[in-house]
């Protein structure tokens, strides 16, 4: 398993790799850049400009140069918009805030999730069950961008116990938390109900019950395990989809986080910080599906790398 | 007293075709010590009865009746009295070893939470005991394969697993549900020995589900030979074999290969099982019946004890049956035609 592990992370340098020169390239395949502006600038000061930050140089040096610049020094570059502030600067802004509602959003929709399948799973066909499946159907066709102004609505104008954006204390955390999380919550707790009305159906959970173990021991000790493999598979897919849903937050609550600094950076062509914060995502994601396979394997044992 | 009564026990199946009546109104007894072969095909209702025993029925399943366990009445008895009974008095062993051991557990774990459950053990002690009882399984090296997971193991040797996980506490009641259906013939044949040495070794009770006469013949004392949830004949082996009184089970025993007698057609009984969604209003093997007369459509003969120890229930006389079993058996052989057209009429039902 540990040579698993360090075999993934050897593979994901090359991942990461193809992952920056593809970005770069599509980025400078686009129009515009950093410079235009309506105003068209003289050609002079977009000449200077563009030597300033190595724009003038052929592209496969400044893939290299980029490169370098992170491998050697940690260092992402300046922003092409922001002159004062560095790429490292803007992320560790705000990748915390992000880092933050983010994972206590992935972290309660999966612990709601999971317990509202359950539960809905081994009362099948109760109002419990109903409940449950009602709920979820309603919450995962509520968007995260309608229920960002929803909950704007109903718990800053009309009620006033929230605050309506900004970024602070924990009471600032629970409406971005909650908008994050909800569709995700819904989409588990939906996954977990119908595997574990499989896995309840199952020889060996009746073989668990014929040794006279009681309810709550078959299904923690025996039909959990099993029943949470679909949805060890269905994480992989909802965190790339909550790190998009993470740019809406951003827009919607004002909270600071990279989403915001995302959206921004390719409007305007900010090369250096769009890269910066590809290369996070990309990352973050290699890791995660890294954790997901250890998971499953750590779940199945016939699962072995 | 006996140890297990069971009294006009059904089972019922909620489906969205309709009530299913897996078994009818069965009157059971098994003495303690006692072998007990139950035998009918598939959909016979004899897994289901099982099952009801021990109150692991699917969840649209409902009983009705009695089953008293040593005295006390254990159908549709809440949980934690049933959870105090299984495994510890009464065991089962499953028919599919291959899905009925918990594929995400080692077996260690899966043999000691039975221990800890009902003896109190902690896990090292448990966990040595249960490699004890692999051991008397048979499974070379135990102590270091109690470490595996179930798919480590052959088939043989998980079924020798469940085995062991079900006589950890030395039941008093065995329930094996087609224990070697899934395994190879030589597999099997280990499989049913170590039974009944460790039967012996125990002095525990069994019940012996099986579509497999050549079992029974082997190990069980008495049969109960099952159609249709109902049972049809209940006899000690011995004249079971040599004088069936009942046309199901003389049709069985001719739909057993023998290979001291030389033919390429292997005999069968016209027909297949009735749809138990809508059961036939008389005798369910009527349909099938080669003596069928116009009451065995209307009523179901009662279960008549004819000798001692045996049972049987079917209108036609005994004699008339005797004369039917022949050495060679004369069934009739219907065209394909006719087969055909009989289990199309069973469907439409």
């Amino acid at each position: 398993m540990f040579g698993f592990i360090l075999r993934r992370l050897a593979v994901a340098i090359p991942t990461l790799l193809l992952l920056i020169v593809l970005s770069f390239l599509l980025m400078h395949a686009a129009p515009g850049g950093p410079f235009t502006q309506e105003r068209a600038l003289p050609p002079q000061i977009i000449a200077n400009l563009n030597a300033k930050y190595g724009l003038d140089e052929p592209l496969w040096r400044q893939i290299i140069n980029y490169v370098w610049g992170i491998v050697a020094h940690f260092d992402f570059g300046p922003s092409f918009v922001y002159p004062d502030r560095t790429v490292n600067q803007i992320i560790a802004a705000g990748f915390p805030v992000t880092l933050t509602y983010g994972g206590i959003a992935f972290v309660a929709a999966v612990l709601v999730g999971v317990s509202l399948g359950v539960s809905a799973a081994i009362r099948q066909n109760s109002w419990v069950d109903y409940l449950a499946v009602g709920t979820s159907i309603g919450a995962q066709v509520l968007p995260n961008f309608v229920m960002a102004p929803i909950l704007v609505l109903v718990f800053t104008l009309w009620l006033g116990w929230l605050p309506g954006g900004g970024w602070g204390g924990p009471i600032y955390w629970i409406m971005p938390v909650v908008a994050l999380s909800t569709s995700f919550m819904a989409s588990i707790a939906r996954i977990t109900r119908s595997s574990m009305l499989e896995v309840l159906g199952s020889n060996h959970i009746r073989t668990a019950r014929a040794k006279g173990l009681s309810e709550s021991k078959v299904i923690l000790r025996h039909a959990l395990k099993p029943a949470l493999l679909p949805v060890i598979s269905y994480l992989g897919p909802a965190f790339v989809t909550m790190i998009t849903g993470s740019v809406v937050v951003d827009m919607y609550f004002s909270t600071g986080g990279i989403g915001r600094s995302f959206v921004d950076s390719a409007l305007n062509r900010d090369y250096a910080v769009m890269m910066g914060i590809t290369i996070l995502v990309g990352a973050l994601t290699i890791l995660f599906s890294l954790v997901v396979d250890v998971l499953y394997a750590w779940i199945d044992p016939k699962i072995r790398y | 007293m006996s140890l297990l009564q069971i009294r006009d026990l059904n089972v019922r199946f909620a489906t969205t075709d309709g009530e299913v009546s897996a078994v009818n109104g069965i009157n059971l007894d098994v003495a303690r010590g006692e072998t007990l072969g139950i035998v009918g095909e598939s959909g016979s209702g004899k897994s289901q009865l099982a099952f009801s025993i021990m109150g692991l029925l699917a969840r649209n399943g409902r009983a009705t009746g009695s089953v008293r366990f040593d005295g006390a009445e254990i159908l549709n008895a809440p949980a934690p009295l049933l959870n105090k009974i299984r495994a510890e008095r009464i065991a089962m062993v499953f028919q599919d070893p291959m899905t009925s051991l918990n594929p995400y557990m080692r077996v260690s774990d899966q043999m000691a939470e039975v221990l800890m459950l009902h003896k109190g053990m902690g896990k090292a002690q448990a966990v040595a005991e249960s490699a004890r009882m692999l051991d008397a399984v048979k499974i070379p090296d135990a102590k270091g394969r109690i470490r595996l997971y179930p798919h480590e193991f052959s088939g043989g040797m998980r079924q020798r697993v469940m085995i062991a996980m079900a006589l950890l506490c030395r039941p008093d009641l065995l329930i094996a549900d087609e224990p070697t259906t899934a395994l190879d013939v030589t597999v099997q044949a280990q499989i049913m020995e170590l039974m009944a040495d460790l039967q012996r070794e125990f002095g525990m009770a069994m019940i012996l589900i099986t579509h497999d006469l050549g079992v029974v013949a082997g190990s069980c004392e008495r049969v109960m030979v099952m159609y249709g949830g109902r049972i049809m004949e209940r006899a000690p082996v011995d004249p079971i074999f040599a004088d069936p009184a009942h046309p199901y089970t003389q049709g069985l025993l001719a739909a057993i290969p023998r290979v001291d007698q030389k033919g390429d057609q292997l005999s069968a009984i016209p027909g297949s099982p009735p749809n138990m969604t809508h059961p036939p209003a008389g005798c369910p093997f009527a349909p099938r019946c080669a003596y069928v007369m116009p009451v065995c459509g209307q009523t179901m003969p009662p279960l008549d004890a004819f000798a001692p120890g045996r049972e049987r229930a079917c209108y036609a006389s005994l004699d008339v049956v005797r004369k039917g079993h022949a050495p060679q058996p004369d069934l009739p052989e219907p065209a394909a035609a006719d087969l055909d057209e009989m289990q199309e009429s069973a469907h439409d039902h």
